[in-house]
């Protein structure tokens, strides 16, 4: 992508994607179905409250602020497990979702909401065992094949089973089951409250901050596996380890948001593109970019048909469908490889 | 182990691998030590790209009571860890499949991974070092993408000389080097360039440096000792003017060929084929 151009200096650019991550938040946090004025998000925040404030402060606190963190949290999760899948897979295609993981995923939390009526902990229990599976079947068949056929039919496989499998649960559904399984399909941050916040949020960052120092061996992969062994990475164990911890991230979250697709592919690749693919810079990139486009795209979400929302995997498939069929234009046009 | 010698050497001892039940590599011997250049050559399918792989700690080797294992400064080469491993002994394989986006530097950089111990500064000032004996010091800022399959050859080449280099910073050890047809994307200019600076690295710098090489002259010309491969077996080892014989070289060539002096350089064989 853009091979012969140069790249912008990243500290600039990581500043900059940091600002406009805090003020997307603000953002996010002020407007929605009820209006909070900017100027009142101070004292709502960190103020004495005066009278009348009650209501704007519930919404803000309560409602608004878990959804954003949450978001923000997800987003970045999705983007930096992609731009982690693409380095491992040495393959700019891969995808959480495109490889099947996110559909893993909700295959493991439909099969616990409908066969146990599970709480939070064995959905995201079921979902996480689901991403791993999925995962660990997409890399054994996509290391099978030179180039990136093997994976991509490896990924539309494990779709494909787990749609009909998520499809099959739907139909031995009860009416209240049905109603919860139905935002799987398209995702939704709605779900986002404190407490889901307390349990997801501290575990993510810290297994988002082990991706990040995991950046040295992500680069070797960039050269090749045998390339990287002779740098003296244990590829085998390394390779398991990071499956895993991809899986321990996106397991929970899908669990909580049902499948968001696309930001895994497009943030990691818009941030190659502007900086490089050197992943001591593109990893923490990945991680406010994610932050940022979902934290839009979920205002987007409770802005356009106000007060209804959209769900949000559409909002991200509509960005994210279309960049996809540029990137593959784009691909042909220049005659490159993918 | 009782065919381990002691003193600081890469190889292997009457060593034996199979692929796929065909006998790859037959009772083969190898000693590489460090100062020292090696010239490995062979006819298609003789077995050195086997013979490096087992070096280069990809192949296991199955156990053969006290012969047949690699080892590496007296030591069974299973025994040492990737890390150790990659920190004495650098490899540069026939191509390199970078498909992504880096800087040229970036990835000349990656050399210094298995010595996380060193400093940015110390780095920055050993990439420099090894983009000038790649010759590819203007090359520094340029994306990898954009450079030709030769400049990009000479940039690995740069990445391998770095973590040789990057060791030797911090101690005594004996390192070696190990080079996969390492001249075939290169011009003539830049063959003869690159082999000048691993003679150097060899010289200067003690490295036992071990080449598979397609060009016989380019082996005569560089090399201290030749190993000559056919059928999996290293039938001659030595000086290039003892081991390259119409004889010897008809044997691993399977074709008529002759070899006279050298014009240029006095006692060096000069063989011509067909």
């Amino acid at each position: 992508m853009f091979a012969g151009s140069r790249k912008l200096p990243p500290r600039p650019v990581l500043l900059a994607l940091t600002a406009c991550l805090l003020l997307a938040m603000l953002a996010a946090s002020a407007s929605g179905a009820v209006h909070i004025p900017w100027r009142d998000l101070p004292r709502l925040l960190w103020g004495t409250l005066a009278p009348g404030d009650e209501l704007l402060h519930n919404v803000l606190l309560d409602i608004r602020l878990p959804r954003v963190v949450f978001s923000a949290i997800t987003g970045a999760a999705l983007a930096l497990t992609g731009a982690a899948i693409q380095a491992l897979f040495r393959n700019p295609l891969a995808e959480p979702g495109l490889v099947g993981i996110s559909s893993g995923a909700a295959l493991g939390a439909v099969a616990a909401i409908v066969l146990a009526s599970g709480g939070f902990f064995l959905i995201a229990g079921s979902a996480f065992s689901g991403s791993l599976l999925a995962t660990f079947l997409a890399y054994s068949i996509g290391r099978r094949y030179t180039g990136v056929a093997g994976i991509l039919l490896a990924g539309i496989a494990i779709n494909t089973v787990c749609a009909s499998g998520i499809g099959l649960f739907t139909y031995m559904a009860n009416d209240s089951q049905l109603r919860d399984l139905t935002f799987w399909s398209l995702g939704s941050l709605a779900g986002a409250d404190w407490r889901t916040l307390a349990w997801t949020g501290p575990w993510t960052m810290a297994l988002l901050a082990y991706l990040c120092s995991q950046w040295r061996v992500l680069n070797a992969l960039l050269l090749g596996e045998r390339e990287a062994a002779h740098l003296g990475f244990e590829l085998a164990a390394v390779r398991r380890r990071l499956i895993v911890v991809i899986a321990l991230v996106i397991g929970p979250l899908v669990a909580v948001t049902g499948g968001i697709g696309f930001i895994g592919l497009v943030v990691p690749h818009l941030m190659r593109m502007l900086l490089g693919a050197h992943h001591r810079v593109l990893l923490p990139a990945s991680i406010l970019g994610g932050a940022l486009i979902l934290t839009l795209a979920d205002w987007l979400a409770r802005l356009l048909v106000s007060p209804a929302e959209l769900p949000i995997g559409l909002v991200t498939s509509l960005i994210g469908g279309p960049f996809f069929f540029w990137l593959l234009l784009r691909g042909k046009a220049s005659g490159q490889n993918l | 182990m009782m065919n381990i010698p002691a003193t600081p050497a890469i190889g292997i001892t009457a060593a034996s691998v199979s692929r796929g039940g065909r006998p790859v590599l037959r009772d083969a011997t190898l000693v590489l030590r460090p100062g020292e250049v090696v010239s490995l050559l062979g006819a298609n399918g003789a077995g050195k790209s086997t013979l490096m792989s087992v070096l280069a700690g990809e192949l296991h080797v199955p156990p053969r009571s006290d012969s047949g294992l690699p080892f590496l400064n007296g030591k069974p080469l299973g025994a040492l860890k990737a890390g150790e491993q990659a920190r004495l002994r650098a490899i540069l394989p026939q191509r390199s499949g970078l498909a992504f986006d880096l800087e040229v530097s970036e990835v000349v950089a990656m050399g210094a991974y298995p010595f996380p111990e060193l400093a940015a500064g110390q780095v920055q000032a050993l990439i420099s070092q090894a983009l000038a004996r790649a010759d590819v010091a203007g090359l520094a800022h340029r994306r990898y993408l954009e450079l030709s399959g030769g400049e990009q050859q000479r940039v690995h080449f740069a990445r391998v000389v770095l973590q040789l280099l990057a060791g030797q910073a911090g101690d005594n050890e004996s390192r070696y080097l190990l080079l996969d047809e390492p001249t075939a994307s290169l011009d003539p200019l830049h063959q003869q360039g690159l082999l000048q600076a691993v003679y150097t690295l060899a010289r200067d710098n003690h490295v036992g440096v071990l080449a598979i090489l397609h060009d016989v002259n380019l082996a005569a010309r560089w090399s201290d000792r030749i190993a000559l491969l056919a059928e999996g077996t290293v039938f001659a080892c030595g000086t290039p003017a003892q081991v390259l014989t119409p004889a010897n070289l008809e044997k691993v060539y399977g074709m008529a060929l002759h070899v006279m002096d050298h014009p240029g350089h006095t006692g060096i064989p000069l063989v011509v084929f067909g």
